[in-house]
Parts: structure tokens; C-alpha cells; sequence
């Protein structure tokens, strides 16, 4: 056997790594050179901030100093001592949770109105969805404006119910259901929008069979459509939840947190700290504890769906 | 008795039917409330503007309401900030998606898969998480208050290479082997194969990423200290600050201004956009 087969024959069995051909060399370069414009990115303003965020959050930081102090972990120290976090928290999960589930069974109902087959079905879909894409921004001025306890819209829909008038967005009552009030009036179209192509992926052939055996349209809704959508419908609660955690733009325009920080929320709080107070550590600290949340419940995700989603 | 049951049907058919109309233009009113009252509250008089209750149409359209909107801040300045970042946004992060795209669909790569799940891993990590770290760097390049200060930290992509691999993957490799045998290198076969097939889903994805870039507020928000290199959601929330005071029927007139391209945008395309949505967030 001479040298070569003698190489041939090792890398036929593995003992040799089989050297790559020039085909696979160069598709190799053609692979990193097509998705370095990514990754590159994605390192330096995705996956490195998490490394330095959990830097900055052990150090005392005005943003602007040259020096960094190191303080170990009294960032989170006093986080968990601050009054502020655990309020904002307990805002961010109420906000979440009602956003999310009124949102969702509106949508249900209309998505299921809407899959009859009604006449002006498409103009009905564009109008309910367009606050999906409408200015975040411009939303939070014009219902700013609904809310004003003299002159707005609001007004008008309560007198008859003999209701006095409310300043909303000043009271520490009403300020965060407001919030809530216009993120479900932003969200309803995209969840209808998914629902409905759930309800479209539900074979016919199943509500033949139950109309054969009987079946009354209360128990189709509960033992065949809310099953089969139920794929959608988890996808709604995670993807909704985790979107309702990130509020942000509504809060800083229409209440700014308050008063008091009853409407205020993680991101909103974060961002106070970080770029009204210049507390770098701490904000980057709460932007851990958000992370750290998120990330749990995409794996809970990950668990469940096999669990709970029925295809 | 099946032949009663088809008499019948009709009547409770219609009582049906309205039923459902009645909801569905309930929802619809709404939602389309808000927008009318924007509007009808941008053209009053500061007079009509305090009324209570008040009044739907103002006796007099105001237009001039837009005029003075639009002078209380550089708002021409604002409109050409958002539109070099939108669009230079947009183009750069469809063609980083469509470059990642086509690596994963098409190159053989032995750790392909791997880089595949560390792309979809980003996709967990929230945005909010990286506003500090990359501010900092910004800070260091010197790239506060620049156009490429607001774009280039959002360019890169993870949903739009996602959904250009999906469909890269459904043409058939017949149409790559011949792009092959015809010595086309990968990026030429990018650009006149697989690209040109993927046309419609191509463009459901450059509205979608113009519409969400024209919309954001925080990250611009953070990054432009200077008037003159505001877009126009913060331009338009720093209007509404102490610094001015300008009357509802000034603000709802400049909420429209923000608003139109976008609004324009939808309802010519609303039919592709939803049905994009849909089908994309089902397969994602």
C-alpha cells in the first residue's frame, strides 16, 4: 500500500478528517461572507449587551463619568428594597394579563363573526385591523385626548350612565386601566387577523360530522373549534404576554408613569432610570430582571406547547 | 318534518345575520372612532375645540389648523429624517435578510445548523435589554444625533431571514441545479433566481419593515438629543411636551401629518399586509 492509499484508505474509516474538496471550501467562504452582515450585527447590538448589561449592573454609573464604581451587588439590593420596582412590576403583570386575555376573547368573537362569510368582509378586517400599524405615537395623542376629563370623547359615552367626569390619566386609579384601554383597542386586529386563519385551517369535514351527530353550536364552539384553535390561541397568550411586558410608548406619552407610578412599567421605569436619572447600573439591573423573565417564559413555552396544543 | 326545518331556516338566518352585523359594525365603530375624532378635532376652531359636548363637524372648516401644526416645529425637518432612516433601514435590513436567507437555504455548510439556531435565539432576547450597551457604543463611534446612529443597530435581521429562508426553501432545486449547471455563483443566483421568485413575500416584508420603522419611537427617542435630527413620532411627542403649548386641534393636526404616509401605505396594500401577517406568524 503506498503513502497515499495508505491516506485514503485512514480517512474512508474516519481516523483522518476527509479534507474538505474546493466545492465545500468554497461554499464554506460563501456562507460566512452571506451571513457575516448579520451575525456581526446581531453580536454587537444583540448578544453583547447582555454580557455588558450584567457588567454594568455591578457598578455605579452616571453614563457620562469616565470611572465606573464597582458595587458588587447593591443594584440589586436595592431593587428588590425599592417600593418603586415592586410596583411597577405588579403594574407590568396586571397590564399583561388584562391587555392580553380582553384582548384575545374580543377578537375570538369577532374572528368567529367574521369566518361566517358576512357581506363587506374585507372592509370590516381592514378597519379592525389598522390600529395595527398606526403610530403608537399618534394613538397615545388622540386618546390622550379621549380621555380629557372636559372636552373628550369619553365624556359624551358616559354622561348617560349618569357617570361623572374622570380625569383618567390623573388618577391612581384609572390612569393604568386607561393604558389597558387603548393597548386592547391596538391589539384586537392582529389577534382577530390570527384567529381568523386559525378558524380557516379547521377542516369542514369535523362540524359535518357533528352536525350528523346533533351536535348544538354552543358544544361546537367548546369541543371542536376551541381545541382546534387552541395552537393560535397559545400563540396569542405567549407572544402577547411577552409584547405586553415590553409597553413602553403608550405610558410615556399618555401618563409618563404616573401619577405616583401607577401606570408606570419595567421598560418605562428602565428607561426613566437610565436616561432621565442616569442611573446606569440599576436601570441595567431592571433590564436583567426583564430579560430574565422573558427568557423563562419562552422556555415554559417551549414545555407547555407539547403539552397543552392539540393539532 | 325536514321540509319545516328548511321554511324555517331563513327567518332565523337573518336574525342571525344582523346579529352579527350589529357586532362587527360596533367593533368597527370602535375602532374607527379615534380616527374621526383626530380628524374632526383638527379642523376646529379653539372655540368648537372647548365645547361640551361637543359637536361632530365645526361650522367652518379649519384647514389652516394643518399650516400652523406644521410651523410650531420643523416638522418639513422631521418629515425628511424619517424618511432617509425608513428607507435606508428598510433596504439595508432586506438585503442582510435576504443575504442570511440564502446561506441557510441553499450553501452547505457543516455547522449550518447550528448558526441557524443561535440567529433564532436573538430573536428571545428583547430589544429593551440592549438600550444601555448600545447607547454606550453609539456614544463611543460618535454616533449620537446621526442618521446612522438611529438605523444601523436595527438592521439586523432574524424574522425577515426566517421567513425569506421558508420560501427560498418551497422553490423547487430544479431551478438551482440549472442556475448551477449554467455556472451561476451563489450570489448570482440570488439575485436572478431565487429572489425574483420570492417577489411577493419580498414586498409584504419591505412594507411591514418600513411600517414598523416609520412607527418607532424609543430608540430614536434615545438617540437624537439635537431638534434638527428628530423623526417625525418624536418630534411629534416633544411638540406635545412643555416646551410648546399648542391647542388639541394643533396636536390632532400634527398626529395626522405622522400618520398619513403610514395609513396611505396600508390601505393600498392592507389585503397583502394582513394576509402576510397571517401566514407568517403561523409558520413562524
Amino acid at each position: 500500500m503506498s503513502k497515499r492509499q495508505l491516506k485514503t484508505a485512514l480517512r474512508q474509516e474516519g481516523v483522518v478528517p476527509i479534507r474538505m474538496t474546493r466545492r465545500a471550501k468554497r461554499d464554506m467562504f460563501a456562507f460566512l461572507g452571506f451571513t457575516f452582515p448579520n451575525f456581526f450585527l446581531l453580536g454587537v447590538f444583540v448578544f453583547w449587551p447582555i454580557l455588558y448589561s450584567l457588567y454594568l449592573s455591578f457598578f455605579k454609573w452616571n453614563m457620562i463619568a469616565p470611572k465606573k464604581t464597582f458595587i458588587g451587588l447593591d443594584n440589586f439590593q436595592t431593587m428588590f428594597n425599592d417600593p418603586v420596582f415592586w410596583l411597577v412590576t405588579k403594574n407590568t403583570l396586571i397590564l399583561a394579563f388584562f391587555t392580553v386575555v380582553v384582548k384575545m376573547a374580543i377578537a375570538l368573537g369577532l374572528a368567529l363573526a367574521l369566518n361566517k362569510n358576512v357581506k363587506g368582509r374585507s372592509v370590516y378586517r381592514a378597519i379592525i385591523f389598522s390600529p395595527t400599524f398606526t403610530t403608537s405615537v399618534a394613538v397615545a395623542m388622540v386618546w390622550g385626548w379621549i380621555f380629557n376629563p372636559n372636552f373628550g370623547l369619553l365624556r359624551v359615552f358616559m354622561r348617560p350612565f349618569g357617570i361623572p367626569p374622570l380625569d383618567w390619566l390623573e388618577s391612581v386609579t384609572h390612569s393604568l386601566p386607561a393604558v389597558i384601554i387603548v393597548l386592547i383597542w391596538s391589539g384586537i386586529g392582529y389577534d382577530m387577523v390570527l384567529f381568523l386563519a386559525g378558524l380557516k385551517n379547521i377542516s369542514l369535514e369535523i362540524y359535518d360530522a357533528a352536525l350528523v351527530d346533533g351536535v348544538s353550536p354552543w358544544q361546537n364552539f367548546w369541543y371542536i373549534t376551541f381545541p382546534l384553535l387552541s395552537p393560535t390561541t397559545f400563540f396569542l397568550t405567549i407572544t402577547g404576554f411577552i409584547g405586553a411586558l415590553k409597553a413602553f410608548d403608550i405610558v410615556a406619552i399618555m401618563t409618563d408613569g404616573g401619577p405616583l407610578n401607577t401606570s408606570n412599567v419595567i421598560v418605562h421605569f428602565l428607561y426613566q432610570n437610565a436616561f432621565q436619572w442616569f442611573k446606569t447600573g440599576y436601570a441595567s439591573a431592571l433590564a436583567l430582571i426583564l430579560f430574565v423573565i422573558i427568557m423563562a417564559i419562552t422556555l415554559v413555552q417551549n414545555r407547555l406547547s407539547r403539552r397543552w396544543v392539540h393539532y | 318534518m325536514r321540509r319545516a326545518a328548511i321554511k324555517h331556516r331563513p327567518l332565523k338566518w337573518y336574525a342571525g345575520r344582523t346579529f352579527i352585523h350589529a357586532i362587527l359594525m360596533l367593533a368597527t365603530i370602535i375602532i374607527g372612532l379615534p380616527f374621526l375624532w383626530m380628524l374632526t378635532t383638527a379642523i376646529k376652531s379653539p372655540a368648537e375645540v372647548a365645547m361640551f359636548p361637543p359637536i361632530w363637524w365645526p361650522e367652518t372648516v379649519r384647514w389652516d389648523n394643518f399650516v400652523k401644526a406644521w410651523n410650531t416645529a420643523p416638522f418639513g425637518r422631521f418629515y425628511i429624517n424619517s424618511i432617509v432612516t425608513s428607507v435606508s433601514g428598510v433596504f439595508l435590513e432586506v438585503a442582510i435578510a435576504a443575504l442570511s436567507a440564502y446561506a441557510f437555504a441553499r450553501i452547505r455548510f457543516k455547522y449550518r445548523d447550528f448558526f441557524f439556531l443561535v440567529m433564532l435565539a436573538a430573536m428571545m432576547i428583547p430589544g429593551q435589554i440592549a438600550l444601555i450597551p448600545n447607547y454606550v457604543i453609539l456614544a463611543k463611534l460618535k454616533w449620537i444625533n446621526t442618521y446612522q446612529g438611529i438605523v444601523i443597530p436595527h438592521v439586523s435581521s432574524v424574522f425577515g431571514a426566517f421567513l425569506l429562508r421558508q420560501y427560498f426553501l418551497s422553490v423547487p432545486s430544479s431551478l438551482y441545479d440549472a442556475a448551477e449547471i449554467d455556472g451561476l455563483g451563489h450570489l448570482k443566483t440570488m439575485f436572478y433566481v431565487a429572489l425574483p421568485l420570492a417577489r411577493p413575500v419580498l414586498g409584504t416584508l419591505v412594507l411591514y419593515l418600513f411600517i414598523s420603522k416609520w412607527n418607532s419611537y424609543l430608540w430614536p427617542l434615545i438617540v437624537t438629543t439635537k431638534q434638527h435630527m428628530r423623526t417625525l413620532p418624536v418630534g411629534l411627542a416633544m411638540v406635545r411636551s412643555a416646551e410648546y403649548s399648542i391647542g388639541p386641534e394643533h396636536l390632532m393636526a400634527a398626529s395626522i401629518f405622522v400618520l398619513v404616509p403610514v395609513l396611505v401605505v396600508y390601505f393600498i396594500a392592507q389585503k397583502q399586509l394582513i394576509e402576510g401577517i397571517a401566514a407568517g406568524a403561523v409558520k413562524g
